[in-house]
């Protein structure tokens, strides 16, 4: 290690507790929304303290990225730096799989045993007394007790709207690495028009989610209330969907860097972690068409 | 680099000469620190706050197990007292003591100048405080707090909450993004900062288990914020996951929950084990017996913690060929723990032995936690588990696992690197006081609950059938006895930390090794801003 370079150790940073002090604010206003909503007040002080901590949030994330940014370009970051930003950003991709793995383990759970037990199968069958005459299908068309959890009256067939999100989804992890590869052979006109593609598919795909939702909710009464299909569907969908719009606010800020100047042909991490981001999120994507929308 | 000019200075000061200054002066360092050791000694500080208010609760618990009937607290105040008793002890008290462990040590010990992403550091240790702030406020909250036992059971938590519930929910999730985060900072900090020729099997065995550790929180506390996510939507969006009437299972709720809870008691022993790896030998003057074997067996406990989570619902009807499998994979966990106990006792065996505070915690750890790995023996086996299940047989046991087994793991470790972070040596009089007189109390206040347990005496209870009035008031004596001398405890360290006490060496144990004990004591606040040469 003759050619060592120092490790980079920030001086003290007023981030981190501005951060605290955001996400605080806005998950106690968020509850606070929440259980007053839930107790039938029209208004809430909770939407003060939430849009509080959203600004806060707000100004902190500008402002510490800001900085690493800043601490980057100036050179500070040694190679070995580097790797702790990509073990870091590994680990929490890892993080980010084992949450989806909570709700598609839900989902298998409802799907395999749940249900059918309800329906009077296995040696649980004994559940169906609770709702006598109740037939466990999938997708559940029919909720043990509707007058509480109100049936849907259709599903979200794969074929449609969803299949086009495929393919939307599949192809933007595709031009993201034709911008990567632009980027290392250092043709910056190429890499804007591949990162800039890329985002119109994500900006399709988010339209389209909307679009199926809006339809779901109007035409099919398929709802986060009709029953644990709905649930699952929803929150799977819905979570998918919030990280794509992570992913898709992450790949915007890469294009303004680029147009900025930033990057180079051997130091891109920025970039590089939000194009596994994107991987990752296109995955996730191919396991809920697989198991949500087809099987 | 001279380039770099504009509104943020103060940020940038450092650059120039950031290895030879110390702390920043007032008590902003505090809040904007980015030094591994600062926010060590803040985790570890908090930890033990947290212990005093989760040890205040257990009191006013005792006190009203002192005899049968209601004396103090009525029962709907009890139910909250365990709830938050329990949630203060496992994410306030045992695992942000452990981070601060590994933040302190983590460095020192592989040779790095900090650790891998220190802004994020501070970040996690301020969550902390604001989760619990949020959390313990839910007791002045309308309908009061958490009341449905630690382990938040639907439709307890859902159905019956009460509407405190959402923020509860929410400090979990703080509290979560706080674990991941230092699980992040860990395990980047042990595979990229070791010092040049450091290999992974060279690795010291809390490093090890560390990042061991470190893997189980990434993997299951974001399960932890999905099942808390679900538990969200059904109080508030109208969700039926854990609700039968729209297709989905209380049970559910019980299967992702434990999913998460096996591991987390792992993540909750592992640490210790790491740290009693370093004292035996240290206080037996003899290498660590089977220092791979230790690595492996670490490795086996953590890859079976995610095979057997449906030990804990042997009583909710789940389908016979579930029952014997996690029934057998629970059992098969005795093995590695085995291979362990084994290599300490070995450590010891012939060695030059002197019982200073650190090993004596160590030493009653070794016995103890292996008192608690057997009654967990007894609970796994299925057919006998449906007559302890719910009683204080179970109490008894994670009682044994986790004050004996993680919290002297702790009292160990503050022990035997006091030294190293304060420059002074403690009190050992005092402290081997406090180890004698925790020893007494903590036996005293949770031996008798197998004897209650096995008679039917079931948890979480506020008042109980007269047979059980003897073993109570020994059990509360016990534990009043225990709580009071955690006091000494804070005495002795801020004693301490004051310089009350000899200067200590660099490496103040005969048979301590390893980097830490290299540089001076106490630490200096920026270390191996060099990397050491491991050969």
């Amino acid at each position: 290690m003759s050619e060592h370079q120092e490790y980079y150790v920030p001086e003290q940073s007023k981030w981190p507790i501005i951060a605290t002090f955001g996400l605080g604010t806005t998950l106690f206003g968020a509850a606070t929304i929440m259980v007053d909503g839930g107790q039938g007040a029209s208004t809430s002080s909770g939407w003060m303290i939430f849009t509080v901590g959203l600004l806060l949030m707000a100004y902190m994330i500008f402002g510490w990225f800001g900085s690493v940014v800043r601490e980057s370009r100036a050179g500070l970051y040694s190679p070995q730096m580097d790797r702790s930003f990509r073990w870091g950003m590994s680990w929490f991709i890892f993080s980010e799989i084992m949450f989806f793995a909570a709700f598609f383990g839900a989902l298998f759970y409802a799907r395999v045993f749940a249900v059918p037990w309800l329906g009077g199968e296995g040696d649980r069958g004994s559940s169906n007394m609770l709702w006598e005459g109740f037939q466990a299908t999938w997708p559940l068309i029919n909720t043990p007790d509707p007058s509480l959890y109100p049936a849907p009256k259709g599903i979200i067939g794969p074929w449609g709207l969803p299949l086009i999100n495929t393919i939307l989804l599949v192809s933007s992890s595709f031009t993201i690495t034709v911008a990567h590869h632009a980027l290392k052979a250092g043709s910056r006109k190429k890499l804007k028009l591949w990162l800039g593609a890329t985002i119109v598919l994500a900006l399709a795909f988010v339209g389209f989610q909307a679009e199926e939702y809006m339809h779901a909710y109007q035409d099919l009464n398929l709802t986060l209330q009709s029953g644990i299909y709905g649930s699952t569907f929803f929150m799977l969908t819905g979570f998918h969907g919030a990280h794509v719009i992570l992913g898709t606010i992450m790949l915007t800020v890469m294009l303004i860097r680029i147009i900025k100047g930033h990057f180079s042909a051997d130091n891109h991490f920025g970039f590089e972690a939000a194009a596994w981001y994107w991987h990752f999120v296109d995955v996730v994507w191919l396991m809920l068409f697989v198991f949500v929308y087809v099987i | 680099m001279s380039t770099v000019a504009d509104a943020h200075t103060s940020e940038h000061s450092l650059e120039q000469n950031h290895d030879h200054h110390g702390p920043a002066k007032g008590w902003t360092r505090w809040l904007f620190t980015t030094n591994h050791k600062d926010i060590g000694t803040m985790y570890l500080i908090f930890s033990f706050g947290m212990f005093l208010l989760g040890g205040t609760m257990a009191m006013v618990i005792r006190a009203e197990l002192f005899q049968p009937g209601l004396q103090i607290v009525q029962p709907e105040f009890f139910n909250q007292l365990t709830t938050m008793h329990g949630l203060i002890m496992v994410f306030g008290a045992v695992m942000p003591a452990f981070v601060g462990l590994a933040n302190w040590m983590l460095p020192l010990m592989v040779g790095a100048p900090d650790m891998a992403l220190p802004r994020m550091n501070n970040w996690s240790f301020w969550l902390l405080p604001c989760a619990f702030l949020i959390l313990v406020s839910t007791l002045f909250m309308d309908g009061g707090g958490p009341n449905f036992g630690w382990t938040f059971y639907a439709p307890l938590s859902t159905t019956y909450g009460p509407p405190s519930t959402t923020y509860f929910i929410f400090a979990l999730h703080i509290a979560g993004a706080s674990s991941i985060m230092g699980a992040i900072n860990v395990i980047s900090t042990i595979l990229n900062m070791r010092a040049p020729g450091m290999t992974l099997m060279k690795m010291p065995l809390f490093v090890w288990t560390w990042l061991i550790t470190a893997f189980l929180l990434l993997a299951v506390m974001p399960v932890l914020a999905g099942v808390l996510t679900m538990m969200l939507m059904d109080i508030n969006f109208g969700t039926s996951f854990f609700d039968a009437s729209g297709g989905g299972d209380p049970v559910l709720f019980q299967h992702i929950f434990w999913f998460f809870g096996h591991p987390e008691v792992y993540i909750m022993i592992l640490p210790a084990f790491g740290a009693i790896s370093h004292i035996v030998p240290a206080f037996s003057r003899k290498p660590l017996f089977g220092h791979a074997s230790m690595v492996y067996a670490t490795c086996a406990i953590a890859l079976l913690s995610f095979l057997v989570w449906a030990h804990h619902m042997f009583t909710v009807g789940i389908p016979v060929a579930g029952q014997l499998f996690f029934m057998y994979a629970t059992l098969l966990i005795a093995v590695p723990t085995g291979v362990k106990v084994f290599n300490w006792v070995a450590t010891m065996f012939r060695g030059s032995m002197t019982f200073e505070a650190p090993m004596l915690f160590a030493i009653a750890f070794i016995i103890l936690f292996t008192v608690g790995g057997f009654s967990g023996l007894m609970l796994a086996i299925a057919p006998a588990d449906f007559q302890y299940h719910d009683t204080y047989f179970v109490v008894a046991h994670f009682h044994y696992v986790l004050v004996p087994g993680a919290i002297f793991g702790i009292f160990a470790s503050a022990y035997f690197w006091l030294p190293k972070w304060t420059g002074y040596m403690y009190d050992e009089t005092l402290a081997k006081t406090h180890f004698w007189l925790s020893f007494v109390g903590m036996n005293l206040a949770f031996f008798p609950m197998h004897f209650l347990g096995l008679a039917g005496m079931p948890r979480r209870i506020p008042d109980y059938a007269l047979q059980f009035a003897d073993f109570n008031m020994v059990s509360s004596i016990g534990a009043f006895l225990f709580g009071a001398t955690q006091l000494l405890f804070l005495f002795i360290v801020v004693k301490c930390a004051r310089g009350n006490g000899e200067p200590a060496a660099a490496n103040p144990w005969d048979g301590a090794e390893g980097l830490e004990w290299t540089v001076p004591s106490p630490a200096p606040y920026h270390t191996f801003s060099t990397p050491p040469e491991v050969r």
